[in-house]
């Protein structure tokens, strides 16, 4: 088993937090993993995107250009990535910033209205969890607890109030696959 | 027989390389006794430049450490922040100091680095025979400005110990001379007063220490010490420039 | 042993500060800049000293004074700035000073690009400053051996006095990846007594120096340090051969390119294609007898070195110790392009094709 993410956005988006997760939430159920960003003066502003690799041995190139699924958090990036992805493979794309479909019909594409839900929350940053949770839903690769887990360990002292809201926006984003 | 005067265990038994009439060995032995009598000899390190006084670490009897050109401040930095209660100096040419090094002591004296500086002063590269120092005097004949520097093609000498004294890090900064027994005591006291000011602390301590170079001036010692007096205190004042812990004069 | 997800720069610090580092004097410059941030708020945390230099000719000075009069120093940078060391370094080698410096590298030449490079090898292992001098360059290709060498290679700096590099490339640095803290095993160290830290009752006086006016105390100087590469070569050449025992091609690479090779490999090796990876660990001292062996093996047929640098500089020291036994081919790209490991296949592919 080997998963090769690309997650992409504005600089600012948090798709770089998404890959963060990613790589820490494979680790805790025993996968060998990496996370590469793009990095310099494009984190800031330009479109910024990382590289996660979760596989179930260890980590040859952390860089590929075939990714097994694309997270898409704007238009750019879709643009940029749609056509690298694996046959078979899938992309999810933030509905609420991205307006195309994905073309290619041997992909499967999901449109999660992430700013949405995560308005309804009532926390327009937590929009990144909701992505999360239509991951690990589509995917099967990690445990909804592994996640919760690391939600609880991510927000501690004065900003463990902020472990509910998170939560619920990751499960949010699982139903919003099924 | 009483002992009226003996040389200072703060110097070893080499014999100096300078040349004759050169006022490096009774700088060096102003150090040398300022440390001994401080107490402060067994705990000092001291960083020496390239220049004339690049073998200073033969002749200090305290660790030295040899520095690359210019580089004497930062070498400085790394001791005394990792030995701060150990008395730290670097002994400087103007060339080391002034031109090549420029960045590393104004920075030093930014972050007010607990050390103390000896700035020796002869207006010319000595070492390498004599070629224009950024303290060389308008009209002062060196290899590289063999009609005199004008301002026009190096623009006019620097004052070190005034541009550092502009320095909030730096506490204290006096310009001494060694050309006459007065002098010489005067600047003792000096370079006294700056260790004393960096064992308390109190941030960078700078002595400028004008000089003679008789040999790539072209003149007798005599004459060298004349021309000197003449020449260069007219234009870098003797005096305490900054001293945050008394009324400058 | 519990696996924590480490940044590659911040782990370097953090690996400095556990092997006990007492002082780091550093300059921002991308891509390495978190090691300064890091070491600015940890270092002081363990009772060390953390000094942002006013340049990085500054910071190699401030690493010499400090390793002068005993201390764990070091300092990290990326290429430009590591040019900038050069001299310090050249000086810190001739004082025989014990020191750490990471570089790590970014596109060049002059200020080239932020993305990850391998330009700088030449510059690691052969000296770039003045004199006969090496420096000890360990070369980790993931997070995880960065944290290891960087902790070794301060107890070989103190075993050899002599400073030792850290060359990572910027996706080392910028990458996370789980790591473990292993106990560093234990060196022998001798004692600092020529440290230049205030000579208390010594009887003597302790002289941190590089420069010996005679010529013939020069030439002895330079024959003592001689001799101690020769042990470092001996006791430290360190590199790792995978799947080279059938191997029919052989992919030479270091850091990145070679953990982009091991992907290679193994869709290779998938399809039947005897390929094998001969990754130098310590460019220098390299591996050039175990090259050379391997070059000299009658499954061998071909080489192909895979560097991030335009026409290869590794590639000299694959060449010179391959003596002309077998062909060496090239894959590279610099100014911060990393091969990719279709590239990879596709040219072992055809290497294979040719050579049968």
């Amino acid at each position: 088993m080997k998963k090769e993410i690309i997650i992409s956005g504005f600089g600012g988006q948090g798709g770089l937090a998404i890959g963060k997760n990613l790589a820490e939430a494979g680790m805790a159920q025993g996968f060998y993993v990496t996370w590469a960003p793009s990095y310099g003066p494009e984190m800031r502003g330009g479109t910024a995107n990382c590289s996660v690799v979760v596989s179930d041995k260890p980590v040859g190139s952390p860089v590929f250009a075939h990714p097994t699924e694309l997270i898409a958090l704007n238009a750019p990036s879709l643009d940029k990535f749609e056509a690298g992805v694996q046959p078979g493979g899938m992309v999810f794309v933030n509905s609420d910033v991205v307006t195309d479909r994905v073309p290619r019909a041997d992909l499967t594409a999901y449109y999660i209205p992430c700013s949405h839900i995560a308005e309804e929350i009532g926390n327009p940053k937590v929009s990144n969890m909701v992505m999360l949770g239509a991951y690990v839903a589509a995917t099967g690769l990690l445990k909804p607890e592994t996640i919760e887990a690391m939600i609880q360990a991510m927000f501690t002292g004065p900003k463990a109030k902020l472990v509910p809201l998170n939560i619920e926006a990751f499960r949010r984003g699982m139903t919003a696959i099924a | 027989m009483a002992i009226v005067y003996q040389k200072s265990a703060g110097l070893t038994d080499s014999e100096l390389h300078y040349c004759p009439g050169c006022n490096h060995g009774i700088i060096h032995k102003l150090v040398a006794e300022s440390l001994v009598e401080l107490g402060l000899l067994d705990d000092a390190i001291g960083v020496c430049p390239v220049g004339c006084s690049v073998f200073a670490y033969n002749y200090f009897s305290c660790d030295m450490l040899e520095a690359a050109h210019g580089r004497a401040p930062a070498v400085a930095t790394g001791i005394k922040r990792t030995h701060p209660t150990q008395a730290v100096f670097t002994y400087q040419g103007d060339g080391d100091l002034a031109s090549i090094g420029a960045a590393e002591i104004v920075h030093a004296a930014m972050r007010g680095e607990k050390f103390t500086t000896i700035f020796v002063n002869n207006a010319i590269y000595g070492m390498t025979g004599g070629q224009m120092a950024p303290t060389t005097l308008i009209g002062q004949r060196a290899t590289t400005c063999q009609s005199g520097r004008t301002v026009e093609q190096a623009g006019m000498p620097i004052r070190m110990a005034e541009m550092l004294s502009t320095l909030d890090g730096c506490v204290y900064a006096e310009r001494v001379c060694v050309t006459d027994i007065a002098n010489i005591n005067k600047a003792k006291r000096a370079i006294k007063k700056a260790f004393e000011k960096q064992m308390n602390r109190e941030g960078f301590t700078f002595v400028e220490v004008l000089s003679t170079c008789p040999t790539n001036w072209g003149m007798t010692p005599i004459k060298a010490v004349e021309w000197l007096k003449e020449n260069m205190i007219p234009y870098y004042p003797l005096g305490v420039i900054k001293d945050t812990g008394a009324e400058v004069k | 042993m519990e696996k924590e997800l480490w940044k590659g720069n911040e782990a370097i610090a953090e690996a400095a500060i556990r092997a006990g580092c007492n002082c780091f004097f550093g300059y921002p410059i991308t891509p390495q800049s978190e090691v300064p941030e890091y070491m600015s708020v940890h270092l002081p945390e363990a009772g060390g000293v953390f000094v942002q230099s006013e340049s990085e000719v500054a910071a190699i000075n401030m690493v010499y004074g400090a390793a002068g009069a005993g201390m764990r120093a070091m300092t990290s940078s990326s290429s430009p700035g590591i040019s900038l060391k050069q001299e310090g370094i050249s000086y810190l080698a001739g004082a025989e000073l014990p020191c750490v410096i990471v570089n790590c590298m970014r596109g060049g030449p002059g200020l080239g690009t932020i993305q990850p490079s391998q330009g700088d090898y030449f510059q690691a292992t052969r000296g770039g400053g003045n004199g006969d001098y090496r420096t000890v360059v360990l070369a980790p290709s993931n997070v995880q051996e960065t944290v290891d060498f960087v902790q070794q290679a301060f107890d070989i700096a103190d075993q050899y006095r002599n400073p030792v590099i850290v060359v990572c490339d910027g996706l080392i640095g910028q990458m996370m990846e789980p790591i473990e803290w292993h106990p560093v095993p234990k060196r022998n160290l001798p004692p600092k007594d020529w440290a230049a830290c205030g000579r208390r009752d010594r009887d003597h006086h302790n002289v941190i120096n590089s420069l010996y006016m005679d010529p013939e105390e020069c030439d002895r100087h330079n024959l003592h340090l001689e001799e101690k590469y020769a042990q470092i070569q001996a006791n430290e050449t360190r590199w790792e051969a995978v799947h080279c025992d059938d191997a029919e091609i052989v992919i030479t690479a270091y850091g990145t390119p070679a953990r982009i090779a091991l992907t290679a490999l193994e869709t290779l090796r998938a399809e039947g294609i005897k390929v094998g990876l001969f990754r130098p660990i310590t460019l220098w001292p390299f591996p050039e007898k175990a090259l050379h062996e391997l070059a000299g093996a009658a499954h061998v047929r071909a080489f192909l070195d895979v560097e991030m640098s335009s026409s290869g500089q590794m590639l000299d020291d694959v060449r010179l110790a391959v003596e002309g036994q077998k062909p060496v081919h090239y894959l590279g790209h610099a100014g911060g392009v990393m091969p990719t490991v279709e590239e990879m296949v596709e040219s072992v592919k055809r290497l294979e094709k040719e050579v049968k």
